[in-house]
């Protein structure tokens, strides 16, 4: 395929993307919304919940229900491009896959593509427990946009591809949950559509198989010159796939340009500091209680990364001033699937210099978690009385790092946890 | 791809654009081809999945006719005495509750269709619609099986000696099933949006579709209700449903009469249900990932 140099083939463009979501509980208060809302339709006024609404910033407490998903958004894809979309949780890039993929339409802007968009959002969609690994391929392979045909003419490569030969015509509630994702990647692998969503899934399966899996994708793009919008944490997979990234902050693009420089900038982001004084799901008299907590790695600016400095800081709402010494804090982190990893407590280590009570930072010189998604549930007495306890009341992503200072990754498939060793051979 | 450059207006050159709002109506019948075997394969999985450890298996399928038709029959023909004429009073009602159960069983399935698809409809873009049709679809090899059990039963009597006649509207039995289906998607769609929002839909019809039965002379003669109740007899006389049930004896059983009026009617109801329906069902199709 000959581009001229002059006219980029842009083969996708988003003009002024923005998505507005209501949050809050459906009630008696929405149906006064949707008939005042009618009520301006019908004397052809604009939408009277479109002009207020908070930027997308989960840390604040906003000010009213509407809440920008999504800000103005702009960007165009060139044919053949592998674009990766980098963001911290809720930053809005499922919300931009999902716009893409028309699961959701936007509040205002305009989509264009000259291709056809199939997303991978989350393998295995519409996978049927009851059915048979080859009965899934075509059912899952028709729910992605395929043909009957097509299916049938791919469906000795999608088996092979796979690694599910033995099981095929098992049922797939049988499958372990590495298969599934297998299989219902290798599916999604040979659909062909000039525009290929892709979410997470790398997430998911062992080393061997994200290998094979991240194969298939360059060559998706690189020899069969198709375009792939990637979302992902993998930030060694954003950087071995990626001709172009764009990262998102609260909605709004912050930064576009080379993979490299997107993936710096990304780390570079200004630390988690989550809200959490209007959390309501908590338990305890809340004589003491947790207001903000900051997660960031070597300083303030920089996101947490495996093998580097790791700071968690506790702040809290102590009206009656209660010492240090009379509190108890201890919390736990757990993986994304809730598997527990971690317990830090106050009452395990030898404690630092005694506070007011306001603030309780852990420091870990060596972050040892490796990259993934984790969630942290508080823990705090006072005086032997519970005060205050919040299950999952955030969650924070580690990025990768060179933990062993080789430059060599471990699947978080393999291994949560990194630890240093020795190795003797005797 | 480039075969469009002829084309005088450049930005109209792309394949297609993704805005906030629907075309005012469209059926994307075109869509909806392009994806038919999507259709043939939900219609699969649903006949293959239904009845997954069970026992019985599809045996379900007839034992719900026979036994709402023999208790009907107990309660209603012998306790309560109402007259079926010539025909066998079961015969009459399992011609009624077959037909009526291909209509609640549409109704049921499609009235759930964005709740109970949302994980899919999640992350994957297809025509929505395949989703009620597929319902409707797979309901009707349902109802084939309960209809050759009315045709078992059929032959039984005739038998036995009563005194059955065929008539020859019976060839119209189909048309008569699939404004039936029709119906029930129409229905099923509008109330599925609704149920997005508010969940309130759901509980009124697991009541209303009770009600209704009793509304649409399943187990009685339209004309029964006229003459016993006249001040209530409009209650069954505008609703749709009773003139499908009232014909379909008429053509099975060749038993009662036929209103044409009833049917132009039910016809016309039917038409303009399914249309906003649609109508309404497209509309909630781009959004309702947000509020279910």
């Amino acid at each position: 395929m000959i581009n001229s140099k002059l006219k980029k083939d842009i083969i996708l463009k988003a003009e002024n993307i923005s998505k507005q979501y209501r949050l809050g509980q459906v009630g008696t208060g929405t149906i006064a919304h949707d008939l005042n809302r009618w009520w301006h339709h019908v004397r052809g006024k604009e939408n009277p919940y479109l002009k207020i609404g908070d930027v997308n910033d989960r840390s604040t407490k906003g000010n009213s229900d509407y809440v920008w998903a999504l800000q103005d958004i702009n960007f165009e894809v060139e044919r053949g491009e592998v674009l990766g979309i980098i963001g911290k949780n809720g930053a809005g890039k499922s919300t931009l896959l999902k716009i893409l993929s028309k699961v959701t339409a936007p509040t205002s802007g305009s989509i264009k593509s000259r291709g056809r968009i199939a997303s991978l959002l989350e393998v295995g969609t519409g996978f049927n427990g009851e059915m048979t690994g080859r009965e899934n391929i075509y059912l899952n392979g028709a729910i992605l946009g395929m043909t009957k045909k097509e299916i049938t003419s791919k469906l000795e490569e999608i088996i092979e591809f796979s690694g599910c030969e033995r099981y095929i015509d098992t049922p797939v509630k049988r499958y372990s949950s590495g298969m599934t994702v297998r299989l219902a990647f290798a599916v999604a692998a040979f659909l062909e559509p000039e525009i290929l969503v892709v979410d997470e899934v790398l997430a998911v399966g062992d080393a061997e198989f994200q290998k094979k899996a991240i194969g298939k994708m360059q060559d998706i793009s690189r020899e069969d010159g198709r375009t792939v919008l990637f979302v992902s944490h993998n930030m060694a997979a954003v950087q071995s796939l990626c001709t172009r990234g764009i990262v998102l902050q609260n909605g709004i693009v912050k930064f576009e340009g080379v993979t490299e420089e997107a993936i710096q900038f990304y780390l570079k982001q200004s630390a988690d500091r989550f809200a959490i004084r209007e959390i309501t799901d908590r338990k305890g008299t809340g004589l003491v209680q947790l207001s903000n907590v900051s997660v960031f790695g070597t300083t303030r600016e920089v996101l947490p990364q495996s093998g580097n400095k790791f700071v968690i800081e506790f702040e809290f709402d102590n009206p009656k001033n209660i010492d240090s010494d009379r509190m108890k804090f201890d919390f736990r982190i757990d993986d994304y699937a809730g598997q527990r990893i971690v317990w830090l407590s106050t009452t395990v280590v030898k404690q630092g210099i005694k506070g007011r009570g306001k603030v309780i930072r852990f420091e870990i010189e060596k972050l040892n978690l490796n990259k993934g998604t984790y969630y942290v549930t508080t823990h705090l007495v006072v005086d032997e009385e519970l005060s205050d306890w919040i299950q999952n009341v955030f969650s924070f992503d580690v990025a990768e790092g060179d933990y062993y200072g080789t430059g060599k990754q471990v699947s978080p498939s393999q291994s949560k946890i990194l630890m240093d060793y020795n190795i003797v051979f005797v | 791809m480039k075969n469009k450059m002829n084309n005088n207006n450049v930005s109209n050159d792309w394949l297609f654009e993704i805005t906030p709002k629907n075309k005012f109506f469209s059926l994307n019948l075109k869509e909806v081809w392009q994806y038919r075997d999507l259709l043939f394969l939900f219609v699969k999985r649903d006949v293959i999945t239904v009845y997954k450890q069970t026992v019985l298996g599809p045996l379900w399928y007839l034992i719900q006719p026979l036994f709402t038709s023999i208790t009907f029959t107990i309660i209603f023909n012998n306790v309560a005495g109402i007259s079926t004429g010539s025909i066998p009073p079961f015969l009459f009602n399992l011609a009624g509750i077959t037909v009526w159960n291909y209509f609640t069983a549409c109704l049921n399935g499609t009235s759930d269709t964005f709740k109970a698809n949302a994980a899919i409809f999640g992350k994957v873009y297809f025509p929505r619609i395949i989703t009620p049709l597929s319902v409707v679809i797979s309901n009707l090899i349902k109802f084939g099986i309960q209809f050759l059990i009315f045709i078992a039963f059929y032959v039984f009597y005739y038998l036995q000696g009563a005194n059955l006649t065929l008539n020859l509207s019976v060839l119209f039995f189909p048309v008569l099933i699939a404004v039936m289906g029709i119906l029930g998607l129409g229905l099923g769609m509008l109330i599925s949006s609704m149920v997005t929002k508010y969940r309130d839909f759901s509980n009124l019809l697991t009541f209303g579709i009770q009600l209704l039965m009793y509304l649409s002379a399943v187990m009685y003669p339209m004309e029964l209700i006229k003459d016993k109740l006249p001040k209530f007899g409009w209650l069954v006389e505008y609703n749709p449903l009773a003139y499908i049930i009232q014909t379909s004896r008429y053509m099975l059983l060749n038993i009662g009469e036929i209103s044409v009026l009833g049917l132009i009617y039910t016809f016309a109801f039917t038409v303009a249900i399914f249309l906003i329906g649609v109508l309404i069902f497209n509309k909630t199709e781009k959004s309702f990932i947000d509020t279910v």
